[in-house]
């Protein structure tokens, strides 16, 4: 415990500090609104046109695109600010002062800022889509629960794994950023890539079969399609366990590869200076 | 054995260069021109626990990156270095966990955050036991005054009131050694006395070891036994203030107020520094004209009204002190 506790009071300092945005988190879930909505115009319309050709049924689509909406905040396609700042400013050098591991204190920090903007925004988008949609009598279009108790379960395992994935994600480029000096490039190519390849914008079932075995194995699937397909039990049993397991296994990869890349970053700090 | 230690300590940046304008930018796009940059040239001092040592030197002369080595943020590239017997940038965490270190132009505390509560998350950060913590947090609180402050976020803190809680937060951890790089920079008076007040109090009261690097010459005087004089990454002087003036600037000054209209004064070993209507500025050097002498001369042939002598200035001491040794800001 005593271990943790730097960490912990890091993350808990920058989630508290973050949750204060409120104003920033309804903009945001407006916006969440407005594209679910168009999302699922585009569904319902390529499903009128040919629903036996598709992947999953119009319902879990519908599913797929609010789940997706309500958790737009965990995906990795920014960033850290405070890390951009802080190498801007010169607080990175405060930052090495800190008798911290220094992967684990920033991970931690990230962490907490990705958290405190994607919990409110989740939290009214469930009530928005899981529960006023249906009480207005568009069950239909609606936010539905789980597809049953160990859907359920698995979800939850999965959607931590996702966090820490997220996290992992966001942390090389944090680590970019500090090499770079510079946010504006890491972001610019993170965003769509991992928009595309999450299946945040078409689960990846819609992609060309040729496509999809290495579509499913690469690491940001983790990120959206594997907890998604596990929350509707579209991926149930021991392919799920399977799913589990690769956004295990690419969370520990990325956060090796992120902790070798901020040694070799902040040796080169050492010797050139901020 | 010394609690710091510095060996044939140098550092060398490489800083990125190009020829002006768009054709400059242009061949920078495909080879990138490097310049290497001495830092610091075979610096070597070392300091004792419990001491209070004062880095001065022009801007540029190596003073911070000195300050950054010894507290871990910067490596070296060549020299040794031990601080408590640890290399501080081989061995970061143990090493950072032991020190307190004040940055002028910088903050450690979070911006939005209140003062206390920043000092809750570094005693989190910095492992230290509650009950310890709340006594450490007390005193320094009582120190610094920072008591009605407590409650404010820093960004609404004036430079002076944000500085003494910088000063605290540097040493929640019970750090053995602080290090200060420019702490009184941009701070009015009586937040300079407040700041030198309390380093010398930390100093002397609790043994805390002390190095400061300051442009202020009034921290000099108020505080250091010790001065290390750095210009172009050379060490120039290591010593008590009192012995590098009387190796520079043995000149003392007499101002006279007279009576009458000032008279011409010709004498061995005293010039005339300035001339008013009824008053003159002489410098003279002691070792060649006593000052008893110097004053009973004048006050014998001349009708005197007011006489008093002074030594030179501590700025003006340094400045002929960088020109001896050609230490301008390079």
């Amino acid at each position: 415990m005593l271990a943790a506790r730097p960490y912990l009071a890091a993350f808990r300092a920058r989630f508290q500090l973050m949750l204060q945005y409120r104003t920033a988190a309804l903009a945001g879930f407006a916006t969440q609104c407005w594209w679910g909505g168009i999302r699922i115009m585009v569904f319902a319309a390529f499903y009128g046109a040919n629903e036996a050709a598709a992947p999953m049924s119009l319902r879990d689509a519908v599913t797929y695109v609010w789940l997706g909406q309500a958790l737009l905040a965990l995906l990795p396609w920014l960033a850290d600010p405070e890390v951009s700042q802080a190498v801007r400013t010169g607080g990175v050098g405060y930052d090495r002062l800190r008798p911290l591991d220094a992967y684990g204190y920033w991970y931690a920090r990230t962490l907490g800022w990705m958290l405190a903007r994607a919990l409110p925004r989740a939290a009214l988008m469930l009530l928005g889509a899981g529960i006023v949609l249906p009480l207005v009598g568009l069950d239909a279009w609606a936010w539905q629960p789980p597809a049953g108790v160990t859907a359920a379960l698995l979800f939850i395992v999965s959607l931590a794994l996702m966090i820490a994935l997220a996290t992992a994600v966001l942390m090389l480029a944090n680590v970019v950023v500090a090499a770079s000096l510079n946010e504006r490039g890491v972001n610019a190519v993170l965003a769509p890539l991992v928009i595309v390849f999450s299946g945040q914008l078409v689960p990846l079932n819609f992609f060309p079969q040729s496509v999809q075995p290495l579509l499913h194995l690469q690491p940001f699937a983790g990120l959206v399609d594997i907890p998604f397909r596990i929350y509707f039990a579209n991926l149930a049993g021991s392919v799920a366990l399977q799913s589990l397991a690769l956004q295990a296994g690419w969370t520990l990869a990325l956060i090796a590869l992120g902790r070798i890349a901020m040694e070799r970053v902040m040796r080169r700090l050492e010797m050139q200076g901020g | 054995m010394p609690q710091i230690l510095v060996e044939a300590l140098a550092k060398t940046y490489r800083i990125a260069e190009r020829a002006p304008g768009l054709a400059g930018a242009l061949r920078g796009l495909v080879r990138r021109q490097w310049r290497p940059v001495q830092a610091l040239v075979d610096v070597s001092f070392s300091l004792e626990a419990g001491e209070l040592l004062a880095f001065i030197g022009p801007n540029g002369a190596g003073k911070s990156t000195t300050v950054k080595i010894l507290s871990g943020i910067l490596r070296p590239t060549s020299g040794r270095v031990e601080v408590g017997g640890l290399i501080p940038y081989e061995d970061r965490i143990r090493h950072v966990a032991r020190i307190g270190v004040v940055f002028g132009q910088r903050s450690q505390l979070w911006w939005d955050l209140p003062i206390v509560d920043g000092f809750d998350l570094l005693a989190d950060i910095y492992r230290v036991e509650p009950v310890r913590y709340r006594r450490r947090r007390d005193e320094l609180v009582a120190m610094l005054r920072l008591e009605p402050l407590l409650a404010q976020p820093v960004r609404q803190l004036s430079l002076g009131q944000r500085m003494r809680a910088e000063f605290a937060a540097a040493l929640l951890h019970d750090p053995e050694i602080l290090f200060l790089d420019e702490p009184t920079i941009g701070l009015d008076a009586p937040s300079k006395l407040a700041v030198r007040d309390f380093v010398r109090r930390l100093n002397r009261e609790q043994g805390v070891t002390v190095l400061l690097t300051t442009h202020d010459m009034q921290d000099v005087e108020a505080l250091a036994e010790r001065v290390i004089v750095i210009g172009q990454g050379r060490l120039l002087a290591d010593g008590p203030f009192a012995s590098l003036r009387a190796g520079v600037l043995a000149e003392r000054r007499l101002h006279i107020d007279f009576a009458e209209a000032a008279p011409a004064i010709e004498m061995a070993g005293v010039t005339v520094r300035a001339r008013g209507e009824r008053s003159l500025e002489l410098a003279f050097d002691p070792a060649k004209i006593p000052a008893p002498k110097l004053i009973a001369a004048i006050a014998t042939q001349h009708a005197v009204e007011d006489i008093h002598v002074d030594e030179v200035a501590i700025e003006e001491v340094i400045a002929r002190f960088y020109e001896l040794h050609d230490a301008h800001e390079a």
